[in-house]
């Protein structure tokens, strides 16, 4: 299969350049990040996506985020999409990211849909874990 | 050095320059382009003459009669006719086939086929090395077995099976023993005089000839029936109707005849390639060498990069054309039947890449795809949260994932 010319850039600037990509982890125990993980080994990805957040009056904001994944080169790259797509943005805002976005912003071809489906989910479950620490 | 680096002779070959020199010859308004089945003017019968010349070349590579070769499309069409074309005409001695689960799909899906014609089919489990074990097969051998069909190389881990012990097992039983050898033409030495071999499937692609064209290999003594899938003209004893594609077949002799002469050397300095590279990835942690470390063809390394999937490291090393057990490389999404044939966990089947090297690699394209990889492995490791796991010391089998 040939890649699209985006998930390949994509890829090769994470790949490349990994910390300005936002590749890395933080501390899950701190009190302002938020930790989702989805996938598994055994399916050929896993996705770490950490976000951390600042709280402003009665909104949080994301203000950085770290990634890393386990995953084929579409998977790598939809993760290093979403990191892009989050910065600045509020929880409420964070939660309404759909996979399609991401998918068409990589357009991504139909087989590889489960990745950006991936990313959607992990973006919900560092969501959530933050939110358990408010 | 030019790039990209070819290392996947185990899916095609290039085709020999000097094969296309010969298939040239019957490609050009002055050469050989007679009907090889024309027995009324000269075209024809010269055009015969390089047929049966190759065949010749093909019948002295694996020590056969001339007369056992049956020219087809490729092994695909050759596994097909040797399982389908066996297993019905022997359907009256009974209804049941052993075949392994580590075979090509040209060989599972003709099994699939003769299942749902009312076959009932074995597939044998292979041994954590990639081998099937005699015992194994003698196990598993009833009153209605008609036919075996197991490969001697396999494509994915370039392991090799004792098919004479094999064969031994089978002609002892009366039951028809088929081979799929397209992997070990020019690799490993054939010898069908000695082997209790009934059906051979041949390749030339994977042996420096063209591609849409091999061979079956029937044994006249004692005598194989089969019954034909192609209908026509009754070309090759009725067993394989068709025009016979002169310039293919003219390329196929050539590359086989070249695979006789050149066979030891070849496989003396791809092996010496194959230890080097194998010493240059060996130290990388957490790396795994698939199928048995000694019982294989020269080329073959098939080797699992753990925390790795394989598809990421392939992309990362874009200028080495190579292939994987990744499911994410496969429409069906599935990681290689073959690596989970031998037990191997998913993860490391999804982290499995094949390097295969062949006859114009270079120690020159060696040494670069080691860095490459050493340097590829460490990056995408870098990207890894497993990789972090396992540094962490986390034990990933006894972490609950979130499946989707």
């Amino acid at each position: 299969m040939a890649y699209s010319k985006k998930v390949i850039d994509k890829f090769e600037k994470t790949l490349k350049e990994p910390e300005k990509n936002s590749v890395g982890r933080w501390d899950p125990s701190e009190d302002d990040i938020g930790t989702g993980m989805v996938g598994a080994p055994a399916c050929g990805d896993v996705m770490r996506l950490q976000i951390k957040c600042e709280a402003k009056d009665n909104t949080h904001v994301i203000k950085d985020v770290k990634f890393k994944t386990y995953g084929c080169g579409s998977a790598i790259a939809s993760s290093s999409e979403l990191v892009d797509m989050l910065k600045g943005k509020t929880l409420e805002e964070a939660k309404n990211i759909k996979n399609v976005e991401i998918a068409e912003a990589l357009d991504l071809p139909p087989i590889k849909i489960h990745c950006s489906v991936l990313a959607e989910d992990s973006i919900k479950q560092a969501v959530e874990d933050y939110e358990t620490k408010i | 050095m030019k790039l990209p680096i070819y290392l996947d002779y185990a899916s095609t070959t290039p085709v020999d320059p000097r094969v296309v020199a010969k298939m040239q010859e019957c490609l050009s308004l002055e050469g050989n382009y007679g009907n090889p089945a024309s027995r009324s003017h000269e075209f024809g019968w010269k055009a015969e003459e390089s047929v049966e010349e190759a065949r010749a070349n093909v019948a002295s590579l694996v020590n056969c009669d001339h007369r056992e070769i049956v020219w087809t499309s490729g092994a695909t069409e050759s596994d097909n006719l040797a399982i389908k074309g066996a297993a019905r005409f022997y359907r009256k001695k009974g209804n049941h086939v052993i075949t392994s689960k580590l075979e090509h799909k040209a060989v599972l899906d003709s099994c699939r086929q003769l299942e749902r014609e009312g076959f009932e089919v074995t597939y044998l489990d292979p041994d954590a090395k990639g081998i099937i074990k005699p015992e194994e097969l003698i196990k598993n051998i009833k009153d209605e077995t008609i036919l075996v069909s197991l490969m001697h190389v396999n494509n994915e881990i370039g392991v090799i099976n004792d098919i004479a012990a094999l064969g031994e097992i089978t002609r002892e039983n009366g039951i028809v023993f088929h081979v799929d050898a397209a992997q070990s033409t020019g690799k490993v030495p054939i010898d069908l005089t000695n082997l209790k071999v009934d059906l051979m499937s041949f390749s030339a692609h994977k042996t420096y000839g063209p591609k849409g064209v091999g061979a079956l290999f029937v044994r006249r003594k004692p005598r194989v029936r089969l019954e034909a899938m192609i209908h026509g003209g009754g070309h090759e004893r009725g067993m394989r109707s068709g025009t016979l594609p002169t310039h293919q077949i003219v390329g196929m002799g050539e590359a086989f005849k070249l695979a006789e002469e050149e066979m030891s050397a070849d496989n003396a300095r791809i092996s010496a390639l194959r230890e080097k590279f194998w010493l240059g990835l060996k130290d990388i942690e957490e790396v795994h060498l698939n199928g048995h470390e000694e019982k294989r063809v020269a080329g073959f390394l098939n080797v699992s990069f753990n925390f790795i999937e394989g598809e990421s490291l392939i992309m990362a090393l874009k200028d080495i054309a190579v292939s994987s057990g990744s499911a994410c490389t496969s429409a069906s999404l599935e990681p290689s039947y073959v690596l989970r044939a031998l037990g191997l966990k998913d993860e490391l089947a999804h982290s499995s890449i094949r390097f295969a090297l062949g006859r114009f690699t270079t120690e020159q394209e060696v040494d670069y795809t080691i860095n490459l990889v050493k340097d590829s492995v460490t990056k995408l490791r870098e990207l890894s949260p497993l990789w972090d796991m396992y540094q962490d010391g986390i034990d990933l089998d006894k972490v609950e994932w979130v499946q989707h």
